[in-house]
């Protein structure tokens, strides 16, 4: 009985709705964000996923003008592993123009970056989400155009640490131009060259220079041929044989000017040869063969192992141990360090390596650029020393004011893109 | 003039590179020098190869030590020269890729040069023991806290280190093998690795600046005239 009655008033309960519908949807329509389903963009036709919300752009900061950042909401149907989204597809349209997919993104997306741009252009964008049988549109976003700065003042910390050890580099150069001595700590690696080359002249051998395996754009590579420079016009002096096989025709070229000018500066430009720096080839380990061959087969009394390296640091420095020759090595990439230690009698840990060419020309300005180093060196350990107490004073008890310091010491100390 | 202008060129690239990461509107300048370098370092090809042949050429005409190892340099060089230029054996036409698969270019680099490489790595694993023993003997307190650390991180990264300190307390896990393995490279090494980092760092500065500022000319062959 119960069920018939309400049969009877099954009628009139779905014009109920159908007129609540019809009174009511207006004002629903204008209660939903801006951004619910779309029937403004193109794509807005199916319906059976929902499209991506919230769709945001802005003008990508500290640019030449040439990005604009877009962030939107995923579709609520795109979950992981049960979700309907397979992906999305985001369009453009440049002053007015048609709207063109610019790139497609994976399920998860919400954000992109769109580079690439000009000034002066309007850009509206909307994005799409997939499905295996339907497409959801988002509405499209205002026009926007991308704006120049002149300045990236993300790096204001980092342009103002740059300058103040820039500026006690210059400070103590001009202070040791000057005249005022400047006191550098012995390098043990450094004091040995005049003796390394000292002992293959008496043994009446070789000495051979590697300056590691990269190009000249490396700072490692130029650190190498400035500390050449030195080497070579001892070498010249004392009229050893220098050999010098590179993995790099700039390399090479540079090498031979530096050694070239040595012997002149020496007085000896006759005993200069082209051949003492050779070209082998850019290829890693035909470059490791080649230099090891070199090794067993001259048997040089002096190795230097300078500048870049990678894998082959050790099979150098361990085919130049087993010749008995005295080594000394110095490169900037730590993860070597260790194995120049094990195999050579000196190793240039890192900063030596960019010191070693001021330290063995002796120079007063060369060496006033080292103790300006200092000041930054000092700088670090003090910010490090204050950060170890505030992160410290916080865990104990957390205090506002030391969070605030800390915060304020790690966005300054880390570099935004 | 010899020294002056490759002064100037030092400093207006150095300069400009340096600009170019604080002010966006020079950030091509930047990327269009590294491009000038990789022109620069294409044509060097020539002189590299160049170089080569004339070194093991002369070696071989005057028949100097170890001249038949030249026959093989310049045979292995003309012959992967001449299979990449003239696509010899490409499945494809003279324009096809240089490494399509069946070309004599790419079976020459796979067959031969790749095993050959591969040779000259595996040779670090027998360096790496004999370096180790060198480094690892205790002669002094440093050498002997290196043998120490290294002992535990050997174990450590093995399951015998499980095994051996598994029995440790749950309150006393520092004092397991792997936990202590994990410790030693999380805190000394890594506190180690970034000092030398941040004195890299302070030396690259201090070395571009002399070297932009005209102070260092050592690649210009020193700096007396």
């Amino acid at each position: 009985m119960k069920t018939i009655g309400l049969f009877r008033f099954l009628p009139a309960l779905t014009s109920f709705s159908i007129a609540f519908f019809i009174i009511f949807s207006p004002a629903l329509k204008a209660q939903a964000p801006d951004d619910s389903l779309s029937t403004t963009s193109p794509d807005a036709l199916a319906v059976s996923i929902a499209p991506p919300t919230s769709l945001v752009v802005f003008d990508y900061k500290y640019d030449d003008g040439e990005a604009l950042e877009l962030t939107w909401v995923p579709s609520v149907d795109d979950l992981p592993v049960v979700g309907k989204v397979t992906g999305y597809e985001l369009y453009r349209s440049d002053n007015g123009g048609e709207f063109y997919k610019i790139t497609e993104l994976i399920p998860g997306s919400n954000n992109f970056r769109d580079e690439d741009l000009s000034t002066g252009v309007n850009y509206v964008y909307y994005i799409v989400a997939l499905s295996a049988d339907a497409r959801a549109a988002s509405v499209k976003t205002e026009a926007i155009q991308t704006h120049r700065e002149w300045l990236n003042f993300n790096l204001k910390y980092l342009f103002l640490i740059a300058l103040i050890i820039s500026a006690s580099v210059i400070y103590f150069i001009e202070t040791a131009r000057r005249g005022k001595k400047l006191f550098v700590r012995k390098i043990a690696g450094l004091e040995a060259v005049d003796d390394a080359i000292g002992q293959a002249t008496e043994m009446g051998r070789s000495i051979l220079f590697i300056p590691g395996i990269n190009d000249m754009d490396e700072v490692q590579t130029l650190a190498a041929i400035t500390i050449l420079g030195r080497v070579s016009r001892v070498v010249a002096d004392y009229d050893t044989k220098i050999h010098m096989p590179v993995s790099r025709s700039l390399v090479m070229t540079a090498a031979r000017e530096t050694i070239k000018a040595s012997y002149m500066a020496a007085g000896r430009p006759d005993a200069y040869s082209d051949d003492m720096v050779h070209y082998v080839t850019d290829e890693q380990f035909g470059y490791v063969a080649a230099v090891d061959a070199i090794m067993v087969r001259e048997k040089p009394a002096t190795i230097f192992l300078l500048g870049s390296f990678f894998a082959e640091s050790l099979i150098l420095a361990e085919t130049g141990n087993s010749v008995g020759a005295i080594q000394i090595a110095g490169t900037a990439r730590p993860a070597q360090l260790p194995f120049f230690i094990a195999a050579c009698d000196f190793t240039l840990i890192g900063e030596e390596l960019f010191a070693a060419s001021a330290y063995l020309s002796g120079e007063p300005k060369q060496l006033g650029s080292l103790k300006g180093q200092d000041v930054g060196k000092a700088l670090a350990m003090l910010v490090i020393l204050i950060a170890v107490i505030l992160a410290t004073i916080s865990e104990i008890r957390p205090l506002e004011t030391v969070r605030y310091v800390l915060d304020f010491l790690i966005q300054v100390f880390t570099i935004k893109t | 003039m010899k020294r002056n202008v490759p002064l100037a060129i030092t400093f207006i690239v150095g300069a400009v590179l340096i600009f170019s990461v604080f002010i966006p509107p020079m950030e091509n300048w930047g990327e269009d020098f590294t491009l000038f370098f990789d022109i620069i370092a294409v044509f060097a090809f020539f002189l590299g190869g160049g170089n080569l042949l004339r070194v093991h050429l002369t070696k071989l005409s005057r028949r100097k030590q170890d001249w038949p190892y030249s026959i093989v340099t310049i045979m292995g060089f003309l012959l992967m020269l001449a299979a990449g230029l003239f696509r010899i054996g490409n499945p494809g036409d003279i324009n096809a890729s240089l490494t399509e698969q069946g070309s004599l270019f790419q079976t020459i680099y796979d067959s031969v040069f790749v095993p050959l490489g591969s040779t000259m790595y595996a040779l670090l694993a027998f360096f790496v023991a004999s370096a180790s023993y060198r480094a690892f003997r205790a002669k002094n307190r440093e050498a002997t806290i290196l043998l120490v650390a290294a002992f535990i991180i050997l174990l450590g990264r093995t399951p015998l280190g499980t095994i051996v300190t598994g029995w440790v307390p749950e309150s006393f896990s520092i004092l397991q093998i792997p936990n202590l393995a994990i410790w030693i490279m999380n805190s000394p090494n890594l506190a180690g690795q970034r000092a030398i980092m941040i004195g890299i760092g302070l030396g690259v500065v201090s070395m571009s600046l002399r070297l932009i500022l005209g102070i260092e000319r050592t690649y210009l062959g020193g700096d007396d005239k």
